[in-house]
């Protein structure tokens, strides 16, 4: 084993111990938690790269990292599996959770207690939940990540804040139950909760336990698509995101993430090619789910009026196309997808955090935090007032300094729009252009294909186009009013420390589109390899625990 | 014994279900409370029912599932008892701050009416 394998397990014990440590300290000692806070999520940014870089340079073979926490062999303990799919989602995650503290270092942290504490458990269910191989631990770490965000969902506290909490935390209950089912079933017809071991026992169900199996496959996949915020699973997400405060809604774009990876990587496994009668079980059921989700949130999103609801509705929209574009088992195709996964996480967590940075312009009494949208204000309101000539001979606008902090919003939210939209010259323009590349060419750039394009991919090309359009829409609405309106307004305080995580996220998408290529090519060698489970079945299966001191010469007893 | 637990299974999950249907939040707590309690017995009986099977090792039993019952059922409802038990008491918190906060115990903060 090597430093490597070992390596896998920091994710999880890094957060762990720092939380451990920050409850320890109590409620004093603001500015050192929130030091210990920052340096433990860098450390664990730099833990995630390190590891996304040693899958990367191994070989397609070996580039499965495999970690027993109990030294015990797979299929009876639980192991940790690092692959390319699992690196790049911790890395991502790295990115998010230190902007998102960088931002709440500035006000938000000391809105409430135990902000730094549910941060790094909230980030240990996270990590745990990317790296685990067994379903019942993929269980524990979804309510670690699950139990953190409820605390973080009401840090702050308020009546929108608390309503919304409620309805999250019923529905992940009643969705944890259902996650609970689904395992019990699938344990009672396979006889096991190891991912790889189940993979192996899928295609050696008996007949007549197949029906059983799907069942409980499908109860299963319920409680991932709550997460995953697919229709008619996701009337929970809207209120819960933008009620948030802002830091925790940037983190919480990762959240609906750790859905869909579970989908992705149980559905790939478990009902891969190779699965026998099962194979490509439900790939219907994920290609519409995700398309009428994409429907009817890019439907939704033109009526949106405040920009963290526009927000928590473009998850959706990114929900609902990943789920799709997976849903069709095409290695291009999802090899696009992680990419406009990527990117579209980047951009919606700068999102969010912006959103707030100009939504604090208008003041807390004018605007309460309600998620009934009241009637659009009038166009009326768009023309400057009685008094102030702004033609041509008056020039009463030349010489008005626009403040750079309302320059850095305005750039910053045309950069967001322009991800989520899919416009050139950003990356969300080539995650976009990829996946609709990928559709009409799913054997890869010029090999012709035998098969016209199906129903369902000529409706996701379709969606995927108006629901950009629909973004265009809203977000131009929502620029004009906000920045346009000539209205008298303070110009907001920004501190260092908020404008800091946007420049860091709208840079790292900037970096995305000039060099979309290794990561392109990282995600297709992630797509291909999810599509043939074999290596990962066997790299789990083939570890063996390390021989203890005391075990060296007699045989270890499983 | 089969039919016993399916019944006690399916009365549990129904009233949870109808439960957590209603518009009150305590009604809501007590249907999760039911329905979890439906699916930790769930869970118990996939490791196949036995009666009068040894539930640890013995001596001078042979060691294979055909003389024990299924360790790994046990194991699972244990853990999804104790996490489901703190779930449901931070639901409980906000609950209560939800009625502090709003003054009404409905789930959606305001009476229908209003």
């Amino acid at each position: 084993m090597t430093l490597m394998n070992q390596l896998i397990v920091m994710p999880i014990l890094l957060p762990l111990l720092t939380a451990a440590l920050m409850l320890l300290l109590g409620e004093k000692h603001r500015p050192l938690k929130r030091r210990l806070n920052l340096f433990s999520s860098v450390l664990g940014l730099a833990i995630a790269t390190t590891l996304l870089f040693w899958v990367r340079d191994q070989g397609q073979a070996e580039s499965i990292g495999v970690y027993l926490p109990g030294n015990w062999p797979a299929p009876f303990g639980i192991a940790l599996v690092l692959d390319h799919l699992s690196a790049l989602m911790l890395v991502l995650t790295g990115i998010i959770a230190v902007c998102a503290l960088l931002f709440a270092r500035a006000r938000w942290d000391s809105a409430g207690a135990s902000f730094h504490a549910l941060f790094q458990i909230q980030l240990m269910g996270l990590y745990g939940a990317f790296l685990t191989a067994d379903l019942f631990n993929l269980f524990v770490f979804f309510e670690v990540l699950l139990a953190a965000s409820y605390g973080l969902l009401l840090h702050g506290s308020g009546r929108a804040r608390v309503k919304a909490g409620l309805h999250y935390i019923a529905i992940n209950l009643f969705a944890s139950t259902l996650f609970l089912i689904g395992a019990a079933m699938l344990y009672g017809v396979t006889g096991t909760l190891s991912m790889a071991d189940l993979a192996l026992k899928i295609p050696l169900v008996p007949e007549a336990d197949r029906g059983l199996l799907h069942a409980g496959a499908a109860i299963l996949a319920m409680a991932f698509l709550v997460k995953a915020g697919i229709w008619p699973l996701n009337f929970w997400l809207v209120p819960a995101y933008s009620s948030a405060s802002a830091p925790v809604a940037a983190l919480f774009a990762i959240m609906t993430k750790v859905g869909f990876y579970a989908v992705l990587r149980l559905w790939t496994l478990l009902f891969s090619s190779q699965a026998g009668a099962s194979a490509f079980f439900g790939s219907q059921w994920l290609i519409y789910a995700g398309l009428i989700t994409l429907a009817i949130a890019a439907f939704s999103i033109l009526a949106a009026q405040r920009l963290e609801r526009m927000a928590a509705l473009s998850i959706l929209v990114s929900a609902g196309t990943l789920m799709a574009a997976i849903g069709f088992g095409q290695p291009v195709l999802t090899g696009g997808a992680l990419f406009y996964l990527v990117s579209s996480s980047l951009a919606l967590c700068a999102l969010f955090l912006l959103a707030e940075l100009i939504e604090r312009s208008r003041s807390a009494n004018e605007v309460p935090l309600d998620d009934d949208d009241g009637m659009p204000p009038p166009l009326e309101s768009l023309h400057p007032p009685k008094g102030i000539n702004l033609d041509d001979e008056q020039k009463a606008v030349i010489g008005q300094v626009i403040p750079w902090t309302m320059a850095f919003l305005g750039l910053g939210f045309i950069a967001c729009a322009l991800l989520i939209i899919g416009m050139p010259p950003l990356s969300g323009f080539i995650g976009k252009l990829s996946l609709i590349s990928a559709l009409f060419n799913p054997l890869g750039l010029g090999v012709a294909t035998a098969e016209p394009l199906s129903a369902a991919g000529w409706t996701l090309v379709a969606l995927l186009v108006l629901s950009g359009l629909a973004s265009l829409i809203a977000m131009g609405r929502v620029g004009i009013q906000r920045f346009w309106k000539p209205e008298e307004r303070p110009s907001p305080v920004l501190r260092r420390y908020e404008c800091l995580p946007i420049v860091i996220l709208l840079g790292l998408c900037l970096a995305l589109s000039v060099k979309a290529e290794p990561l392109l090519r990282y995600t297709q060698d992630t797509a291909a390899s999810l599509q043939t489970p074999d290596s990962y079945i066997e790299a789990v299966l083939g570890t063996r625990p390390v021989p203890g001191p005391a075990s060296r010469d007699t045989e270890v007893q499983p | 014994m089969e039919e016993v637990i399916a019944i006690a299974i399916g009365v549990l999950a129904a009233s949870g279900v109808w439960l957590i249907l209603r518009p009150r939040t305590f009604q809501v707590i007590m249907g999760l409370c039911l329905l979890s309690y439906g699916v930790n017995l769930f869970i118990f009986s996939m490791g196949s029912l036995f009666i009068g099977k040894e539930p640890i090792i013995k001596d001078g039993v042979p060691q294979d599932l055909l003389n024990y019952t299924d360790p790994l059922p046990q194991a699972l409802v244990l853990t999804a008892i104790v996490i489901s038990f703190a779930m449901t008491a931070l639901f409980l918190v906000v609950m209560l701050a939800s009625r502090g906060l709003t003054g009404t115990d409905h789930v959606d903060g305001r009476e229908r009416d209003e």
